[in-house]
């Protein structure tokens, strides 16, 4: 078994594309002063000739990233999820989605969890928009070993990906020696037939929180961590569906568009239960510490706990 | 330029303007106006100045063009057949459904285009990236890229115009097609863009000025973005809207218009007998 590591997704990211760098010399990095926050400094020390620093021009550095692809490279677009994915979502949708050129778009400090910073800068619609353009891959890692995974799917997969990265350290849940990352296929993390807790993102490390001590008082979850939204595992959503009966989904994002309203369309055309969605509620942030923030929107294990409770005994 | 070459573009670019209207009309709808204006500048590009292939319109080492101004796709599809990519019975299955020719480019599906646009602004970003990947690769290919004057009051152009400089991309050429006009009426009135060449120098390009309709005239400008080095080159082009065809000139109106049957007839009569002046 591989070794525990607390550590934030973005770092891994990075850590990753440094070493995949080492034997592809197609990736190329573009950054829109952000840099350090992404966490793709070290890639750019690595391999100055393949960094791109794009100032404050999300826009363009998405159109630039195109044009990369289009000659061949592997490029991976990066900075926060509002900007990547939200401010550029038309030349995401426009010159990457639509001639389906090979961009890996990358979003960091997505969802409420940039604390501080607050509203303006805490998308929680970013997965929604991704996965909206045809074609578009969607993946949201838990932890540290799953980001270096789908990393290198990425790099793999021919066509745009989108990436979102967490802010905040996270201690791993997927190192165990047999795990096996593939995109569009959930990791099954705890067995359980009372329920099905679905959980992507940040939301992994939590949710095994709150199955756990649920466990102690005597509800089974089933736990799933959904590291792909789309393609989404539909084979593994509806057997989850057939065997537990009951489905909570939990997502760092709006319950609008995101993974709770993509497992709702699997079940109602596959396998219709009772659902329940954890996440935004069709609301903004404000600021606040991070930790404080995520409890007060529901989006701990406590509150998941609650919330699983909440629909065993509905 | 030598007699001969001159009246062959001539020719080329008279069939152009043909496929153009062509198109448009069979398609009951599309771009004629900025089409027609930039007639030349595709010809002079597909038949003088690019390194391209029909036979092989992948090859790695060749030049791109990225038409930023998408819409003008009727103008890009009638050079492209006459070059060779494919036949010009396409130009009648324009926007028809399941036809190759889309109402703006799609690389995917069409031979001889280099990147998807319709978007305005965006072309000129994929066209600095494509720049840049032959930098990083050491390659000798250019990039040209044709934006329209209307389009250049999207602010993408100039986040794309300060990056394409700060990064020395010698090998991007734009081309802005001057024709003064946009939808909602004469770009000076609408936006008040000028000056184009100020705006573009002061971003740090090269700026050189021609007579879109002149091929001596795009041949200086295209051989002087050749030879600048350091900085990536605008050629202004000043054109004129619907240039070919009498009654769509300097028609703001003829903008996004396909002509009825009767002006089809006319505006295919005025451009024969312009081919067979030639």
């Amino acid at each position: 078994m591989a070794e525990i590591v607390k550590k934030a997704t973005r770092e891994s990211f990075g850590e990753a594309l440094v070493e995949l760098g080492k034997t592809n010399p197609d990736i190329v990095v573009l950054v829109a002063d952000l840099a350090d926050a992404t966490k793709v400094e070290n890639f750019g020390k690595a391999y100055p000739h393949r960094f791109v620093e794009c100032g404050i021009a999300e826009g363009n550095m998405v159109g630039v990233a195109a044009g990369l692809a289009a000659c061949g490279k592997i490029p991976f677009a990066t900075s926060f999820a509002m900007f990547s994915a939200g401010r550029a979502f038309e030349q995401v949708r426009n010159s990457v989605g639509y001639p389906h050129l090979n961009v890996k778009i990358v979003g960091s400090h997505a969802g409420i969890s940039v604390g501080e910073d607050g509203a303006t800068h805490q998308c929680c619609e970013d997965i929604a928009l991704m996965r909206s353009i045809p074609g578009m891959v969607v993946l949201n890692p838990a932890d540290h070993y799953e980001m270096q995974a789908a990393v290198k799917a990425a790099v793999e997969h021919q066509g745009p990906v989108y990436i979102r990265l967490g802010r905040l350290a996270v201690e791993s849940c997927n190192n165990n020696d047999d795990y096996h990352f593939e995109i569009g296929k959930g990791i099954t993390l705890r067995e359980g037939s009372d329920i099905t807790v679905i959980a992507t993102g940040l939301m992994v490390g939590e949710a095994i929180q709150a199955v756990d001590t649920l466990t102690a008082e005597g509800i089974h979850a089933r736990l799933i961590d959904m590291h792909t939204i789309k393609p989404l595992d539909r084979e593994l959503v509806v057997k989850a569906a057939k065997e537990t009966g009951k489905i909570v989904t939990v997502e760092e994002h709006s319950v609008i568009g995101g993974l709770g309203e993509a497992v709702a369309a699997c079940l109602c055309e596959e396998c219709p239960v009772p659902l329940t969605r954890v996440g935004m509620q069709d609301r903004f942030g404000h600021s606040g510490p991070a930790v404080d923030l995520l409890k007060e929107f529901g989006l701990c294990a406590q509150g998941i706990a609650e919330a699983v409770k909440r629909a065993v005994n509905k | 330029m030598d007699a001969e070459k001159l009246r062959s573009l001539r020719l080329t670019a008279a069939k152009v303007r043909l496929g153009i209207v062509e198109g448009v009309f069979s398609a009951k709808s599309g771009h004629p106006g900025g089409s027609l204006s930039a007639a030349d500048i595709f010809t002079y590009l597909y038949f003088s100045e690019m390194n391209v292939d029909p036979q092989d319109p992948k090859k790695e080492d060749r030049d791109r063009f990225v038409l930023s101004k998408g819409h003008c796709a009727p103008g890009l599809y009638a050079a492209l057949a006459q070059r060779g990519y494919f036949s010009l019975d396409h130009l009648k299955r324009l926007r028809h459904i399941g036809a190759m020719l889309q109402g703006h480019p799609d690389m995917k599906g069409t031979p001889g285009v280099d990147m998807s646009t319709g978007s305005l602004g965006q072309g000129i970003s994929a066209a600095a990236g494509m720049a840049l990947a032959a930098k990083m690769d050491g390659g000798s290919q250019r990039v040209y890229c044709l934006l329209g004057d209307g389009e250049i009051e999207e602010g993408q152009v100039w986040e794309a115009a300060m990056f394409a400089a700060h990064h020395n991309l010698d090998n991007l050429c734009l081309i802005v097609d001057y024709n003064g006009l946009q939808i909602d009426g004469d770009v000076a009135k609408v936006a008040g863009l000028a000056p184009i060449d100020d705006k573009f120098r002061s971003f740090g390009f090269a700026v050189t000025t021609a007579d879109g309709h002149d091929f001596q005239s795009l041949e200086e400008a295209f051989s002087q973005a050749k030879a600048c080095k350091g900085k990536p080159t605008v050629i202004i082009a000043k054109t004129v809207k619907g240039k070919g065809v009498s009654f769509m000139e300097n028609q703001a109106g003829w903008h996004g218009k396909a002509p009825n049957e009767e002006q089809y007839n006319q505006a295919m009569n005025e451009l024969n007998q312009a081919l067979a002046a030639i």
